[in-house]
């Protein structure tokens, strides 16, 4: 095995070629170390966040005691080869993955449960906070697992692609373009804290450019964030079928 | 830089933001969206250059087939070829920076014939009927079929004025003016019929559709396919459910429209009116209290109805009659 459980890290972006999810997963067992270590990156760079978030919201763990539990859940598929088991002709990998995550959080539950009635294993810790802790507020949707998890693997797909965005935009010196465009969308001032959605003559005023030009940077703002959001979605989908469905349920639009 | 966190509040913003058309450089600015359809949104926008605010049909995504632009392109085309009152007319149509196409349309105030029927009589329902039978015919007549005729493609105005909208899938069976002369125009239907044929689009919604329509025998779609929509939107005026096929239609207290929906529906085209028009004259004379041509009346039901229709004279010489009567009577003692 490439990893030991405690090597794991939520590693930002691999530098590694682009996988699509099947390949990913048939490159997770690969003999050759650096590929599976990247195929590896991959995976966790695209679950992580969505696995940590989803077992706040849907096993009511505080943030710390959820990343613990992310941590041990993925060392454990690592040890357990749990990902082979994948078959895309039965389902998504997203619900597969649920799926297995659901059992083995209700087994190391059940087993936390023993060991208070007089077990003898050691296991993480399990005493769990409310979710008011949680910056993440309890909505609808909590009570529909599938939805939750689909709702936090998006997030993480926005939120890489916001991040690339920032970082492509930095690197060809549009760093204003960017900061007008989160400063709009999403109520951030420079700073990064929360705030009202300006207007355009506010923006205009704010960063001093004319009014025509905050449209001309929110349009290209948009237009790289689909661009980069659908070419997330594209690599973390199975099949061309699967990518326009998810780009249907996401953006709302049809893809070819 | 510290990782970036999005709300569930902010992922919904972005996510629309992210699929927001790009309308820098254009006279048109966004206000809000109006509805969705299978491959385009309708947003609510503001013309800057004539000061008013339009309807904005704009294609999803560039990245979508080019087929689709064609399409939207050749709906405005069509939508061009019809001025009339009870037809949402068409601003403006073309190509977005973003790439995306789009159709510039009134914007409708008002609101969806299945949601207005709710606060009106039968007879305003039946009026109502009457202006999209008009629009209809209307466009019979300059040889375009619209082919999704139902409730939810009608606007009801807050003055009681009727629009036909969504004509996706229209077709032309007739010569029109340029842009689309002779040849060009057989060619341009034939390619478009292949591609809603190839995208799955739906030609037409299940309830509404006529057999010759849902079977794919483009040929066979004529204007009586229209009529049989139009039938379907009869019925579900006159009942508040749409209609189901085959199966036999009833409705409250009147026969002879359950007649009529029933001859507008026919499964075979032959059976049905001949046209829009034909199908509005029936209503007409209904409203008139005049028999309709797809109902034989029994001798009773007849005179029910000439009672109706004459309820104040009848009742006149009913008063006469019986305070003559009186009058012979006391003059006999």
């Amino acid at each position: 095995m490439a990893h030991s459980p405690t090597a794991i890290d939520p590693v930002p972006r691999p530098q590694g070629f682009p996988l699509t999810r099947i390949s990913l997963l048939g490159a997770l067992e690969e003999a050759d170390p650096a590929r599976s270590r990247n195929a590896w990156d991959e995976l966790l760079r695209a679950y992580w966040q969505p696995i940590r978030r989803y077992i706040c919201r849907r096993w009511h763990e505080s943030p710390e005691a959820a990343e613990d539990l992310t941590q041990s859940f993925l060392a454990r598929a690592i040890e357990r080869q749990t990902f082979a088991a994948f078959d895309p002709r039965q389902a998504r990998f997203r619900t597969f993955l649920r799926l297995c995550l659901d059992r083995d959080l209700a087994n190391v539950r059940e087993a936390a449960a023993r060991q208070k009635r007089g077990g003898g294993e050691t296991h993480l810790t399990l005493d769990a906070p409310a979710i008011a802790s949680h910056p993440v507020l309890r909505t609808a949707i909590d009570d529909d697992p599938e939805e939750l998890f689909h709702r936090e693997w998006l997030r993480a797909i926005f939120e890489t692609a916001m991040e690339r965005l920032r970082a492509s935009a930095s690197l060809s010196g549009r760093e204003v373009r960017f900061a007008l465009f989160e400063r709009y969308e999403l109520g951030r001032s420079s700073t990064g804290g929360p705030g009202e959605r300006p207007t355009y003559d506010e923006l205009a005023l704010e960063f001093a450019i004319p009014r025509t030009q905050v449209t001309n940077h929110l349009a290209w703002a948009r237009q790289e964030l689909r661009r980069l959001v659908l070419e997330e979605l594209r690599r973390h989908t199975a099949s061309p079928a699967e990518f326009r469905d998810e780009a249907r349920r996401a953006l709302g639009v049809e893809v070819t | 830089m510290s990782p970036l966190f999005i709300s569930d509040a902010e992922l919904d913003r972005l996510r629309r933001s992210a699929a927001e058309p790009d309308l820098a450089g254009s006279r048109y600015e966004l206000r809000g969206q109006l509805g969705r359809g299978g491959m385009a949104t309708v947003y609510r926008a503001w013309d800057a250059v004539l000061d008013r605010e339009v309807a904005l049909k704009v294609l999803d995504l560039p990245e979508a087939d080019p087929a689709l632009a064609a399409r939207l392109l050749r709906e405005a085309r069509v939508l061009a070829q019809l001025e009339h009152p009870g037809i949402v007319p068409v601003h403006d149509a073309g190509e977005l920076p973003d790439g995306r196409a789009y159709c510039a349309m009134k914007r409708v105030e008002g609101s969806r014939l299945d949601d207005a029927a709710r606060e009106l009589t039968r007879t305003e329902r039946l009026r109502l009927f009457l202006r999209i039978c008009d629009a209809v015919a209307f466009a019979h007549s300059r040889g375009i079929l619209h082919r999704d005729l139902k409730p939810e493609n009608v606007m009801v105005g807050s003055f009681g004025e009727v629009l036909v909208l969504d004509w996706g899938l229209a077709r032309i069976v007739a010569d029109l003016p340029a842009p689309v002369p002779g040849n060009a125009r057989d060619e341009l239907e034939e390619r478009n019929e292949r591609e809603l044929t190839r995208h799955g689009a739906v030609l037409g919604t299940p309830a509404y559709m006529p057999p010759e329509q849902s079977s794919g025998v483009v040929s066979a779609v004529d204007q009586r396919s229209d009529v049989f929509a139009l039938g379907g939107i009869l019925q579900f005026l006159l009942t508040d459910a749409p209609p189901s096929a085959g199966a036999e239609v009833r409705i409250d207290g009147s026969k002879a429209l359950a007649a009529a929906c029933s001859k507008a529906r026919a499964l075979s085209p032959d059976e049905r009116y001949p046209s829009a028009r034909e199908l509005a004259g029936d209503i007409e004379r209904f409203l008139d209290g005049r028999p309709l041509t797809a109902y034989r009346e029994s001798l009773f039901e007849r005179g029910a109805r000439l009672f109706e229709r004459y309820q104040t004279a009848t009742l006149l010489v009913l008063a006469y009659l019986f305070v003559r009567t009186l009058l012979l009577l006391f003059a006999r003692q």
